[in-house]
């Protein structure tokens, strides 16, 4: 059908033909079988991890949360929030999907170093401890800005502060702590961590 | 169990892994590219294709088809783009701007995936899909078909013909990278990735704010970014994004498949040459440049090596993930950098300045341990032809490498290749420097500001695609130029090895004689590593010494 062309432009006709029936492939049959047996079989994951409360999605158990009181003036975009004291804290960061990513300020930049400053002054007197005592992932934001996770020693942290604003007992708060302290994958595979988004979604079971 | 041991363990069972794979994968694509018979879907994909399987192409036919099928491919995409806002599963997502709309073109075409865009509020389903993530298949096999021909440059005799590019094509798609995605995209939605076509729902959460859960067949692409070492994010994030690389298993098997098939390549080689032993020579020079880059990074994170943050702070997690820790980070960065993948699961630019100013000298290296599908084999032969002519000049005979003598022809070939990426790197980041526009860019100053222009660069020509991110890329003159660098550093270099795979393929073998360099021992290993070494130190040593060296020494 093309033998009377010049080769040049038989040669991208052949491409262009090739790439649709790739695309066709690799575009459109691929991903929808991958689809369709990740829904089949693994609807939970494939859905994004959601926990429920009262049948109603509250959350990813993969994406964290801002836990913040309200803001004085919801307007004022300028008005820092405060975390809220009955919530156990996330890593610094602003847990918006739609905008991932992270600070990429260098390792010796003077803004960032004043910020981890802050923010372990910050902490330690939100919690009750010593300063130095604050563990790294409180001073330092993520890479996706959307770490669910954040270290057992942060966590443990900032149990007697929970129980006190929630006028729980410290003991049974630590022992949600424990129940949610995750070890490494296989025993040896990435970081011990606790999720605070299943923590805090546990926590509001605690009478 | 305490972090060193948990540590050591990880990257002991990646190598384990890779090892266990390097035979059966090896040999498995080996038969692909030399089998006589055409499968039945292969056949039908010709036909309508409307290219004839059973041809045997000269290297020059065997280019313009590379070429017309990338040129088709950039123009395809870019309208694909341009156009987005009139598909199906556009998510409301407006129609990309032409200088993204290019970039994004010329760096998912190239194998690069550079993005100068974030997916989540740029890219519709059908874009990533059927898009950008039909590139990530179709750009890596272009390169394992690129090294076929020049692999069959050094077994023909007396020919003209190096193979049968629309064979080569179609083959490594159907048998060896689709079966592999499918399997490992469920193990990856089994581990937690997310493949649905869902919009952006818009939840309440824990304490009553509003969060949008971002939704998307996730888990089919990110199996191929990383297998067909490409490493565009569908999200901004990358690969720190919990919903492409939820846990440490998936981010430990995420590395292991952006290694795998560019570690099993040089069985390929050995395989297809004959010599097994060949192949074993060339893993083993990849083997040791990893091996000392994954050592250099990891002990510069964990001690916080020059890094006023790191120290404040207690340690280097700053742009990194908790699930995966230091150890889980740097293995992953060291080996995107060292391949041609590009996907992240931690920020660089936030790294030590020694571990991040390494993730610029693995590209440097023009990733070739292992390197991109294809292209990290191809890379690293070049050396190995550079390395062999460099012991002939010692002993004054004229080289010869696999039985093939390395003539003035062929030198020139390898030379220019050689020459092609630092030249774009360097007069690009030259380029940047000297407009204050392109300057202003930088989201850090001083020292650290440069190594973001040059990993820049450095990542776009040499087909990587991660960033020091703090550069705002996003502007027409970086779109332009980014752009071009990855188009001239994907295909002047594929040219040249094309050209030398014809060059080689017209000679008879000579018989290896007691004068001949063998290049399957130690010996040559050795030579090897310390070829690359030089080459590449020699080149790009004083524009590493303004950026991480400087900022590492102050």
């Amino acid at each position: 059908m093309f033998g009377s062309l010049p080769s040049v432009v038989r040669n991208h006709v052949a491409a262009l033909r090739m790439l649709l029936v790739f695309t066709v492939l690799l575009g459109i049959a691929y991903p929808l079988a991958v689809t369709g047996v990740a829904q089949a079989a693994f609807s939970d994951q494939a859905n994004g991890s959601r926990i429920t409360q009262d049948g109603k999605t509250v959350g990813s158990s993969l994406i964290g949360q801002s836990f913040n009181l309200p803001k004085k003036n919801p307007d004022d975009a300028e008005e820092v929030a405060q975390p809220d004291p009955k919530w156990f804290q996330p890593r610094p960061g602003g847990y918006d999907p739609l905008v991932t990513g992270a600070s990429n300020l260098g390792p010796n930049d003077e803004g960032l170093v004043k910020t981890i400053k802050e923010r372990r002054a910050a902490v330690a007197e939100f919690d009750g401890v010593a300063p130095e005592d604050v563990p790294v992932d409180a001073v330092t934001a993520s890479g996706s800005g959307l770490d669910p996770h954040i270290s057992p020693e942060y966590a443990r942290e900032q149990v007697e502060r929970v129980a006190e604003a929630r006028g729980l007992d410290a003991a049974a708060v630590r022992k949600l702590v424990e129940d949610h302290v995750e070890g490494r994958v296989l025993g040896f595979l990435g970081a011990e961590r606790a999720n605070v988004v299943e923590l805090n979604h546990a926590l509001t079971a605690m009478k | 169990m305490n972090d060193t041991l948990a540590g050591w363990l990880q990257i002991l069972a990646l190598v384990g892994a890779l090892a266990l794979t390097y035979r059966p994968l090896g040999d498995h694509i080996a038969h692909t590219l030399t089998s006589a018979k055409h499968l039945r879907v292969e056949r039908f994909a010709y036909r309508l294709g409307g290219v004839d399987g059973d041809a045997d192409q000269k290297w020059s036919v065997y280019l313009r088809s590379v070429l017309a099928f990338s040129a088709v491919s950039v123009l395809f995409l870019y309208a694909f783009m341009r156009l987005q806002s009139h598909l199906l599963l556009s998510i409301g997502m407006p129609a990309v701007t032409p200088g993204v709309s290019f970039n994004t073109a010329a760096s998912f075409v190239t194998n690069t995936n550079w993005q100068s865009y974030s997916g989540e509020s740029t890219m519709g389903h059908l874009v990533q899909m059927s898009g950008l993530a039909v590139q990530n298949f179709v750009s890596a096999a272009v390169g394992i078909a690129v090294v076929a021909a020049l692999i069959r440059g050094f077994t023909r005799r007396k020919t003209d013909r190096v193979g049968n590019f629309w064979v080569d094509l179609t083959r490594i798609v159907v048998r060896v990278l689709l079966p592999l995605a499918f399997v490992f995209a469920i193990v990856l939605v089994a581990g937690g990735a997310v493949q649905n076509f869902h919009g952006v729902d818009s939840i309440s959460t824990l304490i009553g704010d509003h969060q949008s859960l971002t939704g998307g067949p996730v888990a089919s692409q990110e199996v191929i970014k990383e297998l067909g070492t490409n490493g565009g994010g569908f999200y901004n994030a990358n690969s720190a994004h919990p919903f492409e690389n939820p846990n440490a298993f998936t981010n430990w098997l995420e590395i292991y498949l952006l290694l795998v098939i560019a570690t099993s390549l040089p069985r390929t080689f050995g395989r297809m040459v004959g010599d097994n032993r060949q192949g074993y020579a060339i893993i083993a020079v990849m083997g040791v440049i990893w091996a000392a880059s994954v050592a250099i990074v990891t002990v510069n994170e964990l001690h916080s090596v020059s890094s006023q943050a790191g120290h404040v702070a207690g340690g280097m997690m700053e742009g990194k993930e908790q699930r995966f820790g230091i150890w889980g980070s740097a293995l992953f960065a060291v080996s995107t950098t060292l391949t041609s993948t590009g996907a992240v699961n931690s920020f660089h630019d936030s790294y030590s300045p020694i571990g991040g100013g390494m993730t610029i000298f693995n590209m440097m290296l023009g990733e070739i341990a292992p390197g991109g599908t294809g292209s990290g084999l191809y890379g690293i032969l070049i050396l190995a032809i550079i390395a062999v002519f460099v012991a002939g000049l010692m002993v004054g005979r004229t080289p010869e490498y696999l039985g093939k003598k390395l003539g003035g022809r062929e030198m020139k070939f390898a030379s220019l290749y050689i020459l092609t990426t630092p030249a774009i790197v360097l007069v690009g980041a030259g380029l940047a420097m000297a407009l204050p526009g392109e300057r202003a860019g930088m989201l850090n100053t001083g020292a650290h500001g440069f190594s973001e222009v040059l990993y820049a660069f450095t990542s776009a020509a040499n087909n990587n695609g991660s960033a020091f991110a703090g550069l705002t890329v996003n502007t027409d003159w970086y779109n332009t130029a980014l752009g071009l660098a990855m188009l001239f550093g994907r295909f002047l270099p594929i040219v040249f090895v094309l050209a030398l795979a014809g060059s080689l393929a017209r000679q008879q073998p000579v018989p290896a004689t007691a004068g001949t360099l063998p290049t399957h021992r130690p010996q040559f290993v050795g030579l090897l590593t310390a070829v690359i070494l030089i080459v590449v130190g020699l080149t790009y040593f004083p524009a590493l010494a303004l950026g991480p060296l400087a900022e590492g020494l102050s």
